[in-house]
């Protein structure tokens, strides 16, 4: 199984022409991911990697219905931060079910519209500020691994599904997982900004539904109320799974905004303290140092899953 | 900062027809006179500061003169607010309230969408009083909804003249966020008069920190959150960041001295939000405090991260230059390592130096990182992603430990005698020049093969193989040449990089 890409998905690339879309297509498609077809407006009849570029998403959707058996399920979106908005409402409105928002600066208001129009749509989206998600073994959205060959000796399939609001730490997560013998079955990189389409606690109830995933592991950050969230879920019992947690940003202070958009305290809310004391009661493991990670996944999975 | 003060907010406020206080902005004890002289002598004197609780502060004064009011003025004006220095007071006319409420617009990350919260009980600590405040949905289109707005005021014990008039508050308070691109703009306390009328009597408003650059008529110089008036250095660094978008550079300054029982200050360099995060609470936890937080990454060119080291090395008293990101980078980590090196090169340094560079290419990266040490009196050592973070945390603290050199002085950059006198080409941002005279055909060679292309062999030297237009965004790959030249012994190539506020 896995969670949002796996080779069965059909995706398109919006800006596929650009500098970050011409990069990001070679790692999609060198990985394996079923790339069927690019956007760049003035550019159609182009190939990159490929894969044909078309004028519009509607103009791709068209293609990927007869050329590849269906419509598409995926859009990564590779435009400048201020040309996101309308190109995933071009999406949206195309009918593309999924989308993956990568440009890091995108206005929080064009993040809200993008989500009132997939709430009217019905779709929804990863992102923005995403470094994208990977399913080992099965595809990738977006930039995780960098390059295709990196991206498969970093990340092992298995029975972890890793769920962080950091990019660089999604890869490093896993990595140090696979280096304990633990494999991954998606890798979700929320995004870092404050209004995020998939959120922590949505992926952690795509990973409770999925077969493949038999415990989840989250690198949080101070800010917002993702993890406490979450910690509602377990609570609740709808998220049942073993959850380790690590949450950075312990030695920051309230008011300054570390990195991410998402990344401040904010009126004593969203504190490091908050969010352990949170994940905690709702029975969740959450290690004090990063490396520790591998280590407590170990205690509650048992030996290394069989992989492969 | 992409905070507003009371001032400029009510101006917002005022601009979308919610009334505000009659008043205006002092700088000093006369302006303050004159403000209160136009407002008939009584009034109210506030500091403009970001905090809460300015009355218990004594930064608001009830005054019953113009005189009084130059008296609180000059009492307030220097006044040291959090790490903040008051220089600005409102003079504002004092309004008899009768009742007051409390209206905010904030964004409701859960549903990903704006929210009004509304308390027809205001005052501080409402917040708190969760159960007496109401939160009603908000499209980011459209507004607040009508309907459950009118609910919520038909339910309550307001007139009906009050109803309507808090309504069309709320309905402003939202145009105000929407037209701005406000992530909170809160009213507190929105007050009911005891001549009817309404008024924003504070506001709060903070502006999305994306959406400034859409916004310059808000005058907001740097957009960025922190708990202090920008620095020198955070003003150099937010130009470095405005200059050049390859990637991301993020630094703030929190540390001029080590805490109490800290083994000591560290310059810290990271990459990566998260892995940023990440680092600085490992090397906090393995006793040091850090002079700042930075992040340079999303592939930043060469250039970029040399003006960050430059930028953190400017910061005296330092025990040591810690780097570290996630430690599994998809980026090609050797640009970052070339910008390192020169600077390191440049500074002469002489403080250990930790620097974790994992990732893609993370091989090449860290030998040409420790190439320097080679140049410079520090030790210099470079990690990879298989060297976890608490371990080149331990590493740097017993080299800090180990170190017979003081602690950082900062200093001006060394430059070849070349510059100034041998052949130059411009280029964004700055200037690159080649030795001519010393390019045998040793140099001459290694110039060309680490240019990139740049550069072919002319009568046995190095003559420019693409157009000068060509040239001027090439600055990564001039600083690779310059680097490798370097490190090939031949040192021919400099490339002279411009910061500005920093030189």
């Amino acid at each position: 199984m896995a969670i949002l890409i796996d080779e069965s998905k059909r995706v398109c690339i919006q800006g596929i022409t650009g500098r970050e879309g011409q990069a990001r297509a070679k790692l999609m498609v060198g990985y394996g991911t079923k790339v069927v077809a690019g956007v760049t407006p003035g550019k159609a009849g182009e190939s990159v990697e490929g894969v044909p570029v078309f004028e519009s998403v509607a103009d791709a959707m068209t293609h990927s219905r007869v050329e590849a058996g269906g419509d598409l399920d995926i859009s990564v979106v590779l435009v400048p931060a201020r040309f996101v908005k309308s190109a995933a409402i071009e999406a949206i409105e195309a009918g593309v079910r999924l989308l993956v928002l990568v440009p890091d600066r995108v206005p929080v208001w064009d993040a809200m519209e993008i989500a009132a129009a997939g709430r009217a749509h019905g779709a929804s989206f990863v992102g923005p500020n995403t470094l994208g998600v990977i399913s080992p073994g099965r595809g990738v959205v977006g930039m995780i691994g960098g390059r295709a060959e990196s991206a498969r000796s970093w990340f092992r399939p298995g029975g972890v599904g890793v769920i962080s609001r950091s990019g660089g730490m999604s890869s490093s997560t896993a990595y140090y997982l696979g280096k304990a013998g633990i494999g991954c079955s998606t890798i979700v990189h929320v995004g870092g900004d404050s209004v995020l389409g998939v959120r922590i606690p949505d992926a952690a109830l795509m990973f409770e539904k999925d077969p493949q995933t038999e415990a989840i592991v989250i690198f949080g950050e101070i800010g917002g109320s993702m993890e406490e969230d979450l910690a509602g879920l377990m609570r609740e019992g709808r998220v049942t799974k073993p959850v380790v947690a690590y949450i950075g940003g312990k030695a920051a202070r309230e008011g300054t905004r570390f990195s991410h958009a998402g990344a401040i305290i904010e009126g004593g809310k969203g504190t490091h303290a908050g969010k352990v004391e949170a994940l905690r009661e709702a029975g969740a493991t959450v290690v004090e140092s990063f490396g520790d990670l591998p280590e407590a996944v170990l205690a509650v999975v048992g030996t290394p899953p069989q992989t492969e | 900062m992409a905070r507003l003060h009371e001032f400029e907010g009510k101006r917002l406020l005022s601009g979308r027809g919610l009334e505000v206080p009659r008043g205006s902005i002092a700088c000093s004890p006369d302006e303050a006179e004159a403000a209160a002289i136009a407002l008939g002598g009584a009034c109210v004197v506030k500091v403009q500061a970001w905090t809460t609780g300015r009355k218990a502060l004594g930064g608001v004064a009830l005054v019953e003169t113009a005189r009084e009011a130059r008296h609180a003025a000059a009492r307030m004006l220097g006044m040291q607010v959090g790490n903040f220095a008051v220089d600005r007071v409102l003079v504002e006319e004092r309004v008899e309230i009768a009742r007051e409420l409390f209206v905010s617009m904030y964004i409701d990350d859960a549903a990903r969408a704006p929210r009004i919260l509304l308390s027809l009980s205001g005052g501080s600590g409402v917040e708190a009083r969760g159960d007496a405040a109401m939160r009603l949905e908000c499209d980011p289109l459209d507004g607040v909804n009508e309907a459950e707005l009118a609910g919520v005021l038909r339910r309550s014990d307001l007139s009906e003249p009050e109803r309507e008039a808090v309504a069309e508050a709320v309905r402003q308070v939202f145009a105000v966020a929407r037209a701005h691109e406000a992530r909170s703009v809160e009213i507190n306390p929105l007050a009911i008069l005891r001549d009817g009328r309404v008024v924003a009597a504070d506001c709060r408003v903070t502006i999305d920190d994306y959406a400034v650059f859409r916004h310059p008529d808000l005058g907001i110089e740097i957009a960025r959150e922190l708990d202090h008036p920008p620095t020198v250095l955070e003003r150099i660094a937010y130009r470095v960041e405005q200059a050049d978008h390859r990637g991301t550079f993020y630094f703030a300054q929190l540390n001029t001295k080590p805490e109490i029982g800290s083994k000591g200050l560290v310059g810290f360099h990271g990459a990566g939000g998260g892995g940023s995060m990440m680092s600085m609470d490992a090397i906090t936890n393995a006793g040091f405090t850090i002079a700042n937080f930075c992040d340079t990454s999303g592939n930043p060119s060469a250039a970029k991260v040399y003006r960050a080291a430059r930028i953190i090395l400017s910061q005296p008293g330092l025990c040591g230059y810690f780097g570290s990101g996630s430690g599994v980078a998809s980026q090609e980590q050797f640009w970052s390592a070339y910008g390192l090196a020169k600077a390191f090169w440049e500074l002469n340094l002489d403080i250990p130096v930790v620097i974790r560079l994992g990732g893609n290419a993370e091989d090449r990266a860290v030998e040409i990182l420790e190439s320097v040490g080679a140049t410079v009196p520090a030790t210099i050592e470079g990690y990879r992603k298989d060297d976890p973070p608490r371990k080149i945390a331990d590493r740097f603290a017993a080299l800090v430990a180990g170190s017979v050199r003081g602690e950082w002085r900062s200093r001006r950059a060394r430059v070849p005698a070349f510059v100034g006198s041998a052949r130059s080409y411009a280029i964004n941002g700055g200037t690159v020049w080649l030795d001519e005279a010393s390019c045998d055909a040793e140099a001459t060679a290694m110039v060309v093969r680490h240019g990139a292309g740049l550069f072919d062999s002319r009568e046995g030297r190095p003559a420019l193989a693409v157009g000068e237009d060509e040239l001027r965004s090439k600055d990564s790959e001039l600083i690779a040449c310059e680097v490798e030249c370097r490190r090939g012994g031949r040192p021919v190539v400099f490339v002279e990089l411009e910061i500005e506020g920093l030189d």
